[in-house]
Parts: structure tokens; sequence; C-alpha cells
């Protein structure tokens, strides 16, 4: 009896010391950040010297902010535009790619490529491309594909995401049409089932899991946008690509309220975490179906 | 982020030196008072600038460590950059000995005290009634003065040569006021082909208040109060600098290209030696002729006459949370001397902002840089603590405010509203 218990008590101090390096990580550099800006959210919080309480007036002033309202809309847009987008190409490029056959290896190498250049380069990369000054894309009407109006902004960024992402997600995807077990699509093609109801009854149900873990991560990133419109389009033109982060960032960085950014962000995360719930919630609502 | 733990260690060992190192001036400074303002002992200075700022600041520390004892080591951000580092640095205590700002955000950073008050040590400089005085100005909070000058670009109106003449103009004459100005580009446009009359950043914030303003106050006119907290953007004087913008811009006199200019592509536009005559910094001068380009140089005039110039560039101070404030006057003090500006500055076509060296033995050789020099004593800089929020950043009501008043289908209403959120945001604590 007492042995036993000694001996468990001993390795529950071996689990706790195990994972003590990834707590402490997560403490540092999630929680306590995490709990520093609701913090600051409720305070004047100057660059240099002492913070005073002011709640809730970095939350009220949020009404008086004309950005937020279309940076919002823009962002919710956005969001919606590219999970779309981005799930059928990189879902498609999986499909494309998911047998070994001649070549696939070239082709997913191909796909993935352009993960490996940081965003915020693969931003300047294409913000030089689409430049007619100094791109090699002329054409004999001069148009700007970054600022020449709202939409062609919107799309170059688009692409230049997709682009970016496509290959990234395809590998998820993979991974997830890859542990599917090859009998059973034999067995229906034994039973006589076309593509498409193996595609449908089969491929999609047990990729679900997968198609769950890629949506979340897509509009949770498409919900932070920032890089693609602050290098590609800064925000424009006439601020109709603006994110929402970008106007955290003008907060924070050009009109130095700190206490502002972090009220923001607050309203951002409570977004970020509503939209997961949902979303785990149909997920495990379907499972259980 | 990696570099995180041996830079804090370094500062700590930089920071203990630098305590008993200022405990040694303090004590020296007892029995003889300049000693104590400005000290040059061995210490080595942090000093961080923006990229477009970068040669010069370099200049100057390479010409400073080579004489003095203390070390000047210069780091440079990317210009878009760079205020986020300012602010993050500030938010953990770890500014640098030195560092420079755009002049026009020095009252936002001296308001918020990330710089040293200087006031004592700016007065007792022999030639403080010389530096460029709306320079100088700007960088004062509350009487205080936080920063001074560390490098000057004025807006000048650029010329091609080769298309006036081509034009049949001619290039000893530019033009006397704005009218001519668009006479002499339509002219110029006229010629055809890839040739654009002029240019202008129709969607830079910056770019626009420091080519167009000159022009405003050149008629006699503000766009703004002086303490920088009421807009009169829609004033008679700064809607006709709008509506001869827009016109020629209407009339493809204008490249199409300055509809969508935000900045990083106007200098390569005209080092082109496509564009016959634009508003641009002064400091290009020297970039557009390294690309074969010949440019003349004239000052910006108002609609029927007057010149004037938006004075920019950097202010520098000491940061802060810096522990080496007597080291770092030192070599700001250093900057602003006789040797500096003319050896420094002037030697390498730069303009210096003590006003007594406007003519000097490198400057009297280029007439066009003569005429430069002399346009700092007519020169403004305006005043704002929310400049950067309101007229500089992507998302500021400015950029709304004139790509109403250039190509939105209501010029006037574009300003009169403009004006309201301009003082909206001008006045936001």
């Amino acid at each position: 009896m007492t042995v036993t218990s000694s001996r468990s008590r001993r390795a529950g101090w071996v689990g706790a010391a195990y994972a003590a390096p990834t707590a402490l990580i997560v403490g540092v550099f999630f929680i306590v950040p995490l709990l520093l800006v609701g913090w600051m959210s409720l305070h004047d919080w100057p660059l240099l010297g002492l913070p005073e309480i002011n709640a809730p007036e970095n939350f009220t002033a949020m009404a008086d902010n004309e950005l937020i309202a279309d940076a919002a809309w823009f962002t919710v847009k956005y969001t919606v535009i590219i999970t779309v987008l981005l799930f059928a190409v990189a879902f498609g490029l999986a499909l494309l790619v998911q047998h070994q056959r001649r070549g696939v290896g070239l082709l997913r190498t191909a796909f993935f490529l352009p993960v490996a250049v940081g965003f915020a380069s693969a931003s300047l990369l294409f913000l030089g491309l689409l430049s007619q000054e100094i791109g090699p894309f002329k054409t004999d009407e001069y148009i700007s594909w970054t600022s020449g109006s709202p939409s062609l902004a919107l799309g170059s960024a688009v692409v230049l995401v997709l682009w970016r992402f496509a290959g990234f997600n395809m590998l998820i995807m993979l991974t997830g049409l890859q542990a599917i077990p090859t009998e059973l699509y034999e067995a229906a093609r034994i039973d006589g089932a076309t593509r498409f109801q193996i595609f449908r009854r089969i491929t999609v149900p047990l990729m679900r899991p997968t198609i769950a873990l890629v949506l979340t991560l897509m509009i949770a990133g498409s919900l932070l946008a920032f890089d693609q419109f602050w290098i590609l389009t800064r925000g424009g033109p006439d601020n109709s690509t603006t994110s929402l982060v970008m106007v955290i960032y003008r907060e924070a960085f050009i009109r130095l309220d700190l206490g502002a950014a972090a009220a923001l962000s607050v309203v951002l995360l409570g977004v970020l975490v509503v939209f997961n719930v949902i979303q785990f919630g149909v997920l495990r609502s379907r499972r259980g179906a | 982020m990696r570099g995180t733990s041996p830079q804090r260690a370094m500062l700590a060992v930089l920071a203990s030196a630098a305590l008993v190192l200022g405990m040694a001036a303090c004590s020296e400074g007892k029995t003889n008072t300049p000693a104590a303002l400005a000290v040059d002992d061995g210490a080595t200075l942090t000093l961080w600038t923006r990229a477009a700022t970068e040669g010069v600041s370099k200049k100057f520390a390479d010409a400073y460590n080579a004489t003095h004892k203390n070390k000047v080591q210069v780091t440079a951000y990317p210009n878009e950059e760079y205020p986020a580092k300012l602010a993050s640095a500030a938010g953990a205590r770890a500014l640098p000995d030195l560092f420079a700002s755009d002049v026009v955000f020095a009252p936002q950073y001296a308001s918020e005290n990330l710089w040293l008050d200087i006031t004592d040590r700016v007065n007792a400089l022999p030639f403080k009634d010389k530096l460029a005085k709306a320079h100088l100005d700007n960088a004062v909070w509350k009487n205080k003065n936080y920063a001074v000058p560390h490098t000057i670009d004025m807006s000048v109106m650029l010329y091609s040569i080769d298309l006036y003449t081509k034009a049949g103009l001619d290039p000893s004459k530019p033009p006397k006021n704005l009218n001519e100005f668009a006479d002499h580009a339509r002219k110029i446009d006229a010629l055809g082909g890839d040739v654009n009359g002029t240019y202008f950043g129709g969607n830079c914030g910056g770019c626009n208040v420091f080519t167009l303003w000159p022009s405003v106050w050149a008629a006699g006119g503000e766009v703004m109060d002086k303490e920088g907290t009421k807009s009169t953007v829609n004033s008679k004087e700064m809607a006709d600098v709008f509506a001869l913008y827009r016109k020629l811009y209407d009339e493809g006199v204008a490249a199409p290209a300055a509809k969508d200019e935000a900045g990083p592509t106007w200098l390569g536009a005209l080092q082109g030696g496509n564009i016959g005559i634009a508003p641009g910094p002064s400091v290009w001068l020297g970039l557009i002729e390294e690309k074969g380009v010949k440019m003349g140089v004239a000052p910006i005039t108002g609609i029927s006459g007057g010149e004037s110039t938006f004075i920019g560039g950097d202010s520098m101070g000491i940061g802060a949370t810096s522990t080496k404030a007597a080291q770092a006057w030192d070599f700001l003090q250093w900057t602003m001397g006789d040797e500096a500006q003319v050896e420094v500055v002037a030697k390498n076509k730069g303009i210096p902002f003590r006003t007594d060296l406007a003519a000097n033995k490198y400057s009297s050789a280029d007439p066009r840089i003569v005429t430069i020099n002399n346009l700092v004593a007519k020169g403004r800089t305006p005043y704002a603590k929310n400049f950067n929020a309101t007229y500089n950043d992507p998302q500021s009501p400015w950029i709304a405010t004139f790509r109403g008043a250039f190509f939105g289908p209501d010029a006037k209403k574009a300003l009169d509203d403009g004006a309201a959120k301009l003082t909206a945001s001008l006045q936001k604590s």
C-alpha cells in the first residue's frame, strides 16, 4: 500500500517535472502577456512613466474611432473570401498530389516552397512584382494593382495570401488524406461507388477533423491579417483595405496610446474565442451525429 | 526576440560602467560646470536612426569617433519600422543613448518624455541663435528643449534641364509662381511619348505636407494654427493649390501614376528622367543626377508669387533612459559645431543647419546649393503633437482629405469635412 502510493506520488512529481518547462514557457510567453494586455486595457498607459487607471475609457472611446467599424467589416469580408478560396485551392492541391505518381514529389515541393519565404518578404516581393514602375509586368494603360481601386487592392492581397499559404494548408490536408485507410476506398470501389460518391461518403467525413483544424487556422489567421495589407496596400486606397490589427498598430505605435491598443486587442481576442467556440461546437455535434 | 537576453546583459554591464563614469563626471563637474554638460571619456554610445538618415548619421559618427575618446555606434532601422522600434524600446526602458526622429514627430516624442530635457545644455550653446529656428523649435514641449537638429531636408522644385530645353523653355528661368509652374508643366507634357509634365504623391501623406504647404505659406496662408490644434485645410490658399494640381492631373499633365503614388516609387519616377518639373526633397538632387538626369533647383512658390519651403529632416536627442547624457551631449554639441557642419555636412552636399554657415567653401562651388541653403531662413516646420497620426500615417484623415480634393467628386466638401476631421485628430489627447 505505502509502497505503491509513494511510487505513484514520485511518478506524479516526475510528470510535473517533465511538464514544467512547457508550463513555464506557456506561462511566461502566453499567460503573463495575456493578463498584462487585459490590465493595460484598463489604464492610460504611457510609454515611460506611471500608468493611471481610466477604465472604461479605452473601451468607450472605440465608439468615436471611425476606422474601427470599417476595419471590422473589411476584416470579416476578407476572412470569408480568403477562407473559402484558400480552402478550395489547398484541398484541390492536396487531392492532386495525394497519390504516389511520377513527378508528384516535384509538384508537392513546388506547391510547398512559398512557405519558406517569410510573409513580410513575400509581401515586398509582390509589391515589386505588381509595381508598374519597377515590376516586370507593364501594361500599355497604366494600372495600379495595389492601390488603383479597393477591389484590385484586395484581389492582389488575396492572390498573395493564396500563393503563400496554399502549400502549407495542402500539406496538412495531405496528412489527413493519407490517414484514410486504402481498404475503405477499395471496398467502396468493389461496391460500385462512383468517384463522387467516394469523395462525399468517405473522404469528406473522414477528413472532418483535419478540415476543422485547417479552417480554424485560416479563420484565426485572417482575422489577425496585418503584413499583407500593411506592406502591399498600406490599408488603401482610401482605407478600403485596413484590417483590425492595423488599427491596433496605429493606436499603439502611431498614436502611442497603449491603453487603447490593448483594449482593442482584448475585444479582438474575445471575437476570436467566440469564433473558435462555435467552430468546435459545430465539429463536436457533427461528430456525435 | 532571440537577441534579448545577451542584449540585456550587455546593457547591464554598459549601464553599470556608465554609472561609474557618470559619477566620476559629476564629481569632476562640481569644480568645472561645462565639463558636466559634455564629457569625452571613452564611453560607447548607441545611436538609432531610420534608414533615410543613416548615411548622414554614419558620417557624423565616423568623423567624431576618429577624433574623440567616446565611440558612437550607429544602428539604422527601416523607415516604416522605426517608430514602432522606438516605442517598444521605450516600453522596455531600453532606449539608446541617442536617437533621431523625423522632425515633425519631435513634439510627440518630447511630450512623451522619450528624450531627456536638454534645455540648459541648448541654452549654453554659443551658436544657439544660429541654429535653424523652425527645426529647433519643433523639439520643444512646454518651453523645454528635448532635441536638436540632426539633418535638414527641404522641399524644392526640381526640374529637368533637358526637358526644359526640348520644350523651348529657358532652364535658367524656373517658374516664379505656381501658375507659371503649371504652364511649364503643360508645355513639357506636350512633348508627348513617355514624358509627363509633373508628378506628385497622390496617395502619400508625408509627401503632400512637404510639397504643398510651402505654396500656401508663400501665398500668406496657413494650413494649421501655431499650436498644432486646429486645421485650416479649407482656407482659400490651400484650396487654390489643390485645385491647381487637380487640374494638372485631370488634363493628364501629371503622370497617371501620381494618383497611386504612396511614396516608395516617388524617387524612382523622378530618376526616370521623364518628368518635367515637380516638387520634391532637396536631398534628391544628387540621387537623381546619379542616374544621369540633369536637374535644376528652384524654390517652391505660391499661386501668384512668393516662395517658401518645408524644413524637414531629423531631430536628435538623448534617450530618456540613457545613463550617459554628458557623453551623448558631447557628440550632439560637436555635430552642430563649425567643423562638423562644414567638413561633414556641407562637404557631402548636405544643408548646414547653422544659418551662419549657409555660405561655405563647398557650397560656393554649386550655385544650386546656395539657392537651397538660403531657403533655410525662409522655411517653416509645422508643429503638432499628433502630426504622425493626423498627416503621415496611411490611415490619417489628411490622406482622405487631399484624395477627396484631388480626385473626389466634390473638392470643396472634401476640404470642409477634412478640416473638421483634422482638427479632431489634432486635438485628441
